[in-house]
């Protein structure tokens, strides 16, 4: 309690996390509460994936603006970060005049925003792209990529405890309190002082606000729900898939993930904050998502299912339901406070031109002194999988860990496993090994390895079983030895 | 990279790969090698610490290790090579087979392959089960091997769903390790597993099997709370109004099994969409020339005796290709009418007796397997009782076969 935060960062999503890490280029005392037991447990972790072009966004929004900083510079962040990312190109499919003249008017905004190499493609050039896909021509967005998202949400937090930030997970904040110039921040694990405080808690911004003292913010949530394909469809899907978007809503699409597999979906239903926390998926919703992706691309079947999630957006509308752009304010009546509200899609793609902004924030009332040791570079965790045979015989010469296949579906090593483990953030929930390796992930769901997985976290955290997590608090695998 | 010429790899050191390297070593081959992942040798018998295995090959009931032993101790005893720790990544429809280990990687040129590497289960995702996703669903081989392998106790209320034999199996071990299973539910209007296991594993502990149900929900944020149970029609579709909520700790899934076939898909072997493994003949090769297949990942067995015994009907085939440098062709196909779920083989030459295994779709009573080519009987069987559960063998004579029109296979 005693120790004096200079910036408390309440939520570590990529948001916060972004955010943490470009305030970790500065010498500054930097905490992260976080509710969860890692950084990807919520709404960065239940997303589509793809690094957005900038182009489905009102010309002079932030979103637009941030969109498309963060698009062109996603190779050099990648990079750095040791990020998994493919600049797939993207196309979104039309077929009557009305789809012509919506994605005529997207290829304009797009253009006003700074979105390049936007181009309205005919049929066969279309079909030259995606052989697979229905419809009859295309607004093509060359910049648009795809990522991993629970890699580059990790990315940015390990890179940010690395530079100094101190992470405090299943640290819920409950309270805020200001006096004599510092916040005390009341958590579900104590309290903290802190000097500056940033709300960047995702689906919570709207209580967080209230707790600041920053009322009146309404939030809706716009959950989605997905289907993950098998590998095996993979190769019939080189970019994302879009449908022609209406304002507020992308439509259900068809993206193929980093590693090879499809995800169909979202849609969007309209949801509550007392709801913001169900992550159900329904029956009703699996069908209807597959039905509505299969005219676009037929080649999603029953057969190929792996797994569904959800994500939940939130989204801050006026009193007229309308949806508003991001909020980030500095205000006067939470001093030295930075505010965050309806940080919805794409923040995946605008994190840290959002972090660099919220930077320029604090740069406005306070000097800042450089961090002179700061890293930006993160070192990955080398995939045995992805190498060729001459650098698998180099790693396994190394470490011979790196011969010991534990899942057998992406054929994840040990090395990677306890490299996992032992990661930066120290967080060893069952979910946390899997975001981080891919174990678990395949089409047997960890059938196989998971009894491994699971021991290897018992021995090598010198654990009880009892105390073994699936991902959220509370959700223990086990009830304890079958005998002592 | 070396290159080491092997006349025979073996992949998967399971049942069906002993029983198969015993065999070749009694024809005389010896460079073979066993190649399995795991650190030990016995395959997914090692987690099967139940009895009742080996009934029909040694007359007695064994648990699953104690009938693993007997073939592992035979191994060792001929000196038959084995590299465990050792995962196969990839085999070319040219045979070159590439393994890893500890020790590095390894590239075989064999001369023949044998895919014995076994199945895996289907799972909740497959399955495309609504609901939240919390801990405490498991599959039921995965509990098996928590509880049997890793001393793991996973819960203690529990549902099962689906009627194979594994979630029986476990509904039976974690009641005597002081769980209350509460019942098992089943999609179909019959169940999946084993009679013997409905009286043993159920019955004899009043668990309660309850037929065309399923569960529709999943309910808990983190550790699993209950789960939603409804009936389904004739159609498998849920009846409105019939749900049910369970308050429960554990869902076991015990929904079906796959055969591992991703490396036989790296070498362009044919698949079965019935059985999800390879298209084979009566020699078991697959329709790639001296690659082979036997065990569960061919087909899914329910007796291990069965495995053994298939696996060594493969070996011989595989003496005689190495010998030989080839197999008579196989061009006659194996056609089913709508009441036989699948055969093995799914073709055949013509020109020799052979063993037919298939199941049907659904259950029958006083029924009778009639086999035919040209519209001549080639065999009769008659059932009084045919069972998706249970495999049925029958042996073909050479007889009235020919190596000419397709042999039908029906259920009347
Ligand atoms: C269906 C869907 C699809 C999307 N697709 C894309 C896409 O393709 N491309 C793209 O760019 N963007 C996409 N997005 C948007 C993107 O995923 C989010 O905008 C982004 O992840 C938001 O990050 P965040 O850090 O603000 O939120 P979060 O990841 O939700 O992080 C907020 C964190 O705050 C924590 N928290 C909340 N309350 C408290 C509290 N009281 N105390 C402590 N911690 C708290 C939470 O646990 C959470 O970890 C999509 C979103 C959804 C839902
Ligand atoms: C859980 C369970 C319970 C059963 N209960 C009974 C019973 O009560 N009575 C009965 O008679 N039968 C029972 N059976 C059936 C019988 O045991 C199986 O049919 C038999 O074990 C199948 O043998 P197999 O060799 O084909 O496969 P497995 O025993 O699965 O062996 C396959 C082996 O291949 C290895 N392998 C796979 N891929 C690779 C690779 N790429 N590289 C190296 N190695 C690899 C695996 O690690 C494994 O060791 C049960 C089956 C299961 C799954």
């Amino acid at each position: 309690m005693d120790e004096l935060y200079d910036v408390m960062i309440i939520g570590g999503g990529v948001v916060g996390s972004a955010i943490a890490r470009e305030l970790s280029r500065y010498e500054l005392k930097i905490g992260v509460l976080e509710k969860n037991l890692d950084v990807c447990f919520e709404t960065s972790g239940r997303n589509s994936g793809v690094i957005h072009g900038g182009f489905a966004y009102d010309p002079g929004t932030y979103k637009a603006r941030f969109c498309v900083e963060g698009n062109l510079e996603f190779d050099q962040v990648a990079a750095e970060l040791g990020v998994p990312f493919k600049r797939t190109g993207k196309v979104l499919v039309g077929n009557t005049p009305a789809d012509m003249e919506s994605l005529k008017r997207t290829l304009e905004s797009g253009q006003i925003n700074g979105s390049c190499g936007l181009e309205i493609i005919d049929d066969a050039q279309l079909h030259n792209l995606v052989p697979s896909v229905i419809g009859k021509f295309a607004l093509w967005s060359p910049n648009s990529g795809i990522v991993d998202p629970f890699l580059y949400t990790i990315a940015l937090a390990e890179n940010a405890a690395c530079n100094g930030v101190t992470y405090l997970f299943d640290h819920e904040v409950t309270g805020i309190s200001r006096a004599r110039d510092r916040y005390t921040i009341i958590t579900s694990k104590g309290d903290y002082r802190t000097r500056w405080v940033v709300n960047s808690a995702g689906l919570g911004c709207g209580k967080i606000s209230e707790m600041l003292g920053l009322r009146g913010y309404k939030i809706v949530g716009s959950k989605g729900d997905y289907i993950i394909l098998d590998k095996n469809v993979g190769p019939l899907l080189p970019m994302p898939v879009y449908p022609v978007p209406s304002n507020t809503y992308m439509g259900i699409h068809v993206t193929p993930t980093v590693d090879g597999n499809v995800i169909v979906g979202p849609n969007a239903e309209y949801i509550n904050e007392d709801a913001f926390s169900y992550y159900g998926v329904s029956q009703k919703e699996i069908r209807s998502l597959a039905e509505s992706a299969n005219t676009l691309w037929p080649c999603i079947h029953k057969k190929d299912y792996i797994r569904n999630y959800c994500g939940i957006l939130p989204k801050w509308v006026d009193e007229n339901g309308k949806i508003q752009d991001y909020k980030i304010e500095a205000r006067s009546e939470a001093p030295n406070s930075v505010n965050l509200v309806g940080i919805e899609s794409p923040a995946l793609t605008s994190a840290l031109p959002i972090a660099r902004y919220v930077v320029s924030l604090f740069a406005e009332k306070e000097s800042f002194i450089r961090n002179t040791t700061f890293n930006p570079v993160r070192k990955p965790i080398i995939r045995f999988a992805e190498q060729n045979d001459e650098n698998k015989e180099q790693l396994i010469k190394e470490n011979p860990d790196y011969g010991e296949i534990i899942c057998r579906c992406e054929k994840v090593t040990k090395a990677e496993m306890l490299q996992a483990i032992h990661n930066p953030l120290n967080v060893d929930t069952v979910t946390s090994i899997k975001y981080r390796t891919r174990a678990m992930m395949g089409r047997c769901q960890g059938g196989y390895c998971q009894t491994r997985l699971a021991e290897m976290i018992e021995q090598e955290k010198s654990k009880a079983v009892e105390d073994i997590v699936y991902a959220r608090n509370g959700s223990k695998l086990f009830v304890g030895k079958v005998r002592r | 990279m070396s290159t080491i010429r092997k006349d025979v790899i073996i992949v998967g050191g399971g049942p069906a790969g002993l029983a198969a390297a015993i065999e070749m070593h009694r024809k005389g081959l010896r460079n073979i090698l066993i190649i399995e992942r795991e650190k030990n040798l016995g395959g997914i018998l090692r987690q099967c610490i139940h009895d009742g295995f080996g009934l029909a090959r040694f007359g007695q009931p064994l648990s699953g290790p104690e009938y693993a032993q007997r073939f592992i101790d035979e191994v060792i005893e001929l000196g038959i090579p084995y590299d465990v720790g050792t995962t196969v990544l990839s085999i070319t429809p040219e045979k070159e087979v590439t393994a890893v280990s500890s020790d590095g990687l390894v590239t075989y040129q064999a001369g023949a392959v044998v895919l014995t590497m076994g199945c895996r289960e289907r799972t909740r995702g497959a399955l495309a089960i609504p609901g939240e996703r919390p801990a405490g669903v498991f599959t039921a081989g995965v509990v098996q091997s928590y509880i049997n392998l890793h001393n793991t106790m996973v819960g203690k209320e529990v549902i099962i769903l689906g009627s194979g034999d594994i979630g029986m199996i476990m509904a039976r071990r974690m009641t005597l390790e002081g769980a209350h299973v509460n019942a098992v539910f089943e999609i179909m209007p019959y169940p999946s597993g084993l009679p013997r296991n409905i009286q043993q594993c159920l019955n004899d502990y009043d668990i309660p099997l309850y037929l065309s149900h399923t569960v529709t929900e999943i309910h808990g944020s983190s550790r699993l709370t209950g789960v939603t149970v409804s009936a389904v029609d004739e159609n498998l579709q849920i009846i409105p109004g019939t749900e049910k909520y369970y308050p429960c700790d554990t869902l076991i899934l015990s929904v079906g099994l796959i055969p591992e076939n991703e490396l036989s898909l790296s070498a362009g072997i044919e698949m079965d969409n019935r059985t999800k493994g390879a298209v084979v003949d009566e020699y078991y090769q697959t329709s790639v020339p001296g690659i082979f297949a036997a065990g569960n990942v061919l087909q899914v067995h329910d007796l291990v005796d069965n495995v053994s015994l298939e696996a060594e009907s493969l070996a011989d085939n595989v003496a005689v290709y190495i010998r030989d440098g080839s197999l008579p062709v196989c061009d006659v196909q194996i056609i089913t009418d709508g009441n036989v779920s699948h055969t093995i083989p799914q073709r055949i030459s013509g020109q020799k007796e052979f063993t037919l295994s298939m199941r049907v779709r659904c259950p029958f009573k006083n029924c009778t397997i009639l086999i035919k080519q040209n519209n001549i009987a080639l065999k009769r069987v008659k059932l009084q009782k045919a069972l998706p559960a249970e495999m049925i063998r029958i042996s073909i004579p050479k007889d009235n076969l020919k190596p000419e029109a397709a042999v039908e296979v029906s259920v009347e």
